[in-house]
This record gives C-alpha cells, sequence and structure tokens, in this order.
C-alpha cells in the first residue's frame, strides 16, 4: 500500500513540478525507467509469490537502472547507442511480459 | 526487484535469496522487526497459499529503513516517469532523438536550408529581370510613342495644335503662282514654323468656307501652278483666297513675314493682300497618309 501511494505521489509531484531533464540524462531516462519498470512488476510477481524480499528489491532497482543507463551510455560511447538503448528496451520489455504474465497466472489462475 | 520463482535459479536477476525464517509457514505475520512487538495472536493458517498472505503482508504497515527506501524508489520511478512522459509530450520527437539521428536531421535540414535559398535566390533575380525588363520596356513604350506623336506632326500624320498665326493671301488679279506660295511657305520654314496646313478658297470673313480643300504642308508638298488658275498642292486644286495656318512662334512668323522684300512684300507686288491674324490656339487638322518607304530601311 505504502509503495503503490508513493509511486502514485511521484507521479503527481512529476506533474506538479514539471521539472525539465538536464540535456545529459535525457537518453538515459527513459531507459531507466523502463528498468525499473522491469523491477517493480518482478517485485509484485515476487510478491505475489510470496518470496518478496525488500533488500533484494531494492538492490536490483538500483542495479537495473545503473545497468541499463550503463549499457546504454556505452553504446553512446560505441557509437550504437541507439540500437543497443533499442535492444535494452527490448530485452526489458520480454522480461515485464513474463512477469505480467507470471502475475497474471497467479491472480486469475489463468 | 524482480523477484523469481526459486525454480528460475539465484542467477537470475532479482532473484530472491529466501531467508529459511521466511519460508517458515508463519511468513504471512507481519515482517520480524515488529512482529516481535505484536502481541501474540492466534496466527491464520493461509487460506489459499501463499497468495493471501501476501496480499494480507502489503497491507500492513511498514516502518523499516528498507521499506523506506522502496517508497522513495517507486516515488522516484513515478517521478521519473511522469516527467519522461510529459517532456516527450512537450517537446515532440527530436528531444528523444538520439546525437546521431539529430546530426543527421540536422544535416538534412541544412541541405534543404541550401537548396531553399538558391531557389529563392534564382527566383529573385527572375523576378528582377522580370520587373526592370517589363520597367524598361514600358519606358520604351512611352518614349517610341512620343517619338510617334512628335513625328507624326513633323510628317503630317497627326493633327496639331498650338500658338501661330494664320495668313490669308488674296489674289483678287489672278495673279498668286505656285512660287508665291511656296515663297511664302519657305519664309515660314525659315521663322520655325513647326506645323503649316493650306487651305483655300477661305470665305472672305469667315473660317468656314464649303467645299474648300485643305492640304497639310510637310516637306515633300509641291507646289504646282493649276491649269485655270489656282494652284495644285499635292495634287489637290487649291483656289485663292488662300490660307496658311502655322503653329510655331507667332512673333517670330509674322515679324519674318513682313520684312522688306518678304513674302508680304511679294503678294503685294501682284496686287493681293496678305492678312496676318496672330492666334494662340491654331489648329492644323489636315493630316497626310503616309507611304512606308519601299527602299529606305533605318540604319543603325
Amino acid at each position: 500500500m505504502i509503495p503503490a501511494l508513493a509511486l502514485m505521489a511521484g507521479v503527481v509531484l512529476g506533474l506538479v513540478f514539471e521539472p525539465t531533464v538536464p540535456a545529459g540524462l535525457q537518453p538515459y531516462l527513459p531507459i531507466a525507467v523502463v528498468a525499473a519498470l522491469d523491477a517493480v512488476f518482478g517485485a509484485i510477481r515476487a510478491h505475489l509469490e510470496g518470496i518478496f524480499d525488500d533488500r533484494v528489491f531494492v538492490v536490483s532497482f538500483v542495479s537495473n537502472v545503473l545497468v541499463a543507463a550503463l549499457v546504454v551510455f556505452l553504446g553512446d560511447q560505441l557509437g550504437v547507442g541507439g540500437q543497443l538503448s533499442t535492444g535494452v528496451v527490448v530485452v526489458l520489455g520480454i522480461r515485464i511480459f513474463s512477469n505480467a504474465a507470471a502475475i497474471r497466472r497467479r491472480v486469475f489462475r489463468a | 526487484m524482480s523477484a523469481r520463482r526459486s525454480s528460475d535459479g539465484p542467477a537470475e536477476t532479482g532473484a530472491v535469496v529466501r531467508s529459511e525464517q521466511e519460508q517458515r509457514p508463519d511468513q504471512d505475520l507481519p515482517d520480524r522487526d515488529l512482529r516481535d512487538q505484536d502481541p501474540p495472536g492466534p496466527v491464520t493458517p493461509p487460506v489459499d497459499g501463499v497468495g493471501t498472505g501476501s496480499w494480507r503482508r502489503l497491507l500492513r504497515p511498514r516502518l523499516r529503513r528498507v521499506e523506506v527506501a522502496v517508497a522513495v524508489l517507486l516515488a522516484v520511478l513515478g517521478f521519473a516517469a511522469a516527467i519522461q512522459v510529459r517532456s516527450t509530450q512537450e517537446v515532440g520527437p527530436l528531444a528523444a532523438a538520439r546525437q546521431e539521428d539529430l546530426v543527421q536531421i540536422l544535416d538534412e535540414l541544412q541541405n534543404r536550408d541550401d537548396r531553399l535559398r538558391s531557389e529563392i535566390a534564382t527566383l529573385e533575380q527572375t523576378r528582377r529581370e522580370i520587373t526592370t525588363g517589363s520597367d524598361r520596356s514600358a519606358v520604351a513604350l512611352e518614349e517610341a510613342r512620343r517619338r510617334t506623336q512628335l513625328l507624326g506632326v513633323l510628317a503630317g500624320t497627326v493633327p496639331a495644335r498650338g500658338p501661330g498665326v494664320r495668313v490669308t493671301i488674296s489674289d483678287p488679279e489672278n495673279r498668286m503662282t505656285a512660287d508665291v506660295l511656296l515663297n511664302a511657305l519657305e519664309e515660314l520654314r525659315a521663322a520655325g514654323a513647326e506645323a503649316v496646313q493650306l487651305e483655300g478658297p477661305v470665305e472672305p470673313g469667315g473660317d468656314t468656307a464649303p467645299g474648300r480643300d485643305r492640304v497639310r504642308v510637310v516637306a515633300s508638298t509641291s507646289f504646282v501652278d493649276g491649269d485655270q488658275g489656282g494652284v495644285e498642292v499635292d495634287g489637290k486644286l487649291l483656289q485663292a483666297p488662300y490660307r496658311f495656318s502655322v503653329i510655331g512662334d507667332p512673333d517670330t512668323i509674322a515679324t519674318a513675314l513682313g520684312i522688306p522684300g518678304g513674302a508680304v512684300a511679294d503678294v503685294e507686288q501682284r496686287g493681293g493682300r496678305a492678312g496676318i491674324e496672330r492666334s494662340d490656339d491654331v489648329l492644323v487638322g489636315a493630316l497626310r497618309t503616309l507611304d512606308a518607304p519601299r527602299y529606305a530601311r533605318p540604319a543603325e
């Protein structure tokens, strides 16, 4: 409940303050958001399976975001930033889908 | 964190290393930190597996530091997602484009810019040419019209009007020959006559004589004595009294005609009279038709 409220609060804050994304962060923010979403979906799934652990969530959340940003950063340095960020999004999207499928099975039993 | 089923193996990202305590059946209880302070109550057995316990635990208040971190992370996620969505909506697709794409787009735009600039230059050049060309041709046309009018006055193809004199020459003794009229015309020309017409016969008092003939006198006009009196001018037989209508400086012409031994004296010597009438508005209305030259061509 509290995490959901915190998520809502973050969304509201972002919509209210409308900060501009620093130019240096602009390529990484969407990737970081997708990576964090992957972590969140994994957490929901773990929760439903009763194996949720806060510390693991925090570590995996942060490391997911950092690794995704690092991969994109490296891709940018190597001149394949666009392709690599597409690849990261694809991989994370697949993970999100599989997690969502697990959640669906757990919730709807179907 | 993405927690995995234990079958996925701990190598997976976000795999949960579960402690033995958490694997105990009382995992639906609140977290351990709080559980110690909770009054011992009946342990609710899991009704339908782990799911219910998980939901219940989700609803319990959490105070651990790690859970604060979870909340903060999720808030950060919501915040980042919101501003990312907002910035994507606001600034359009270019802000999300990568550097090389932007460079390519910029390149294309510059190429297009160059093309459009050269097109503008070409069109402006064309416009300038057309404008100056039309200006020039309009001026040339105006000039040509003006010259046509001036030359028409000289050639006798257009009517002329202006200050001048009317010279009426009577011939009671029928002794006016062509050379008298020609002499008078030469004097008129010498005095600066610009347009001349000769008519006759003129009624003694008035301007209008029915059936009179009038001839525009130009450079090629011929004067021939008529067979039974009168003078044939350019093939037209004119009878006395004759009248020159002359456009030019009235004073100069009148003075020139009146000098001793001049045209007036000549006429009077032959028994006639020459009346000179100055006027501010002399109309030379007789016209000549102009034949196009057959042989002569303008030489540049």
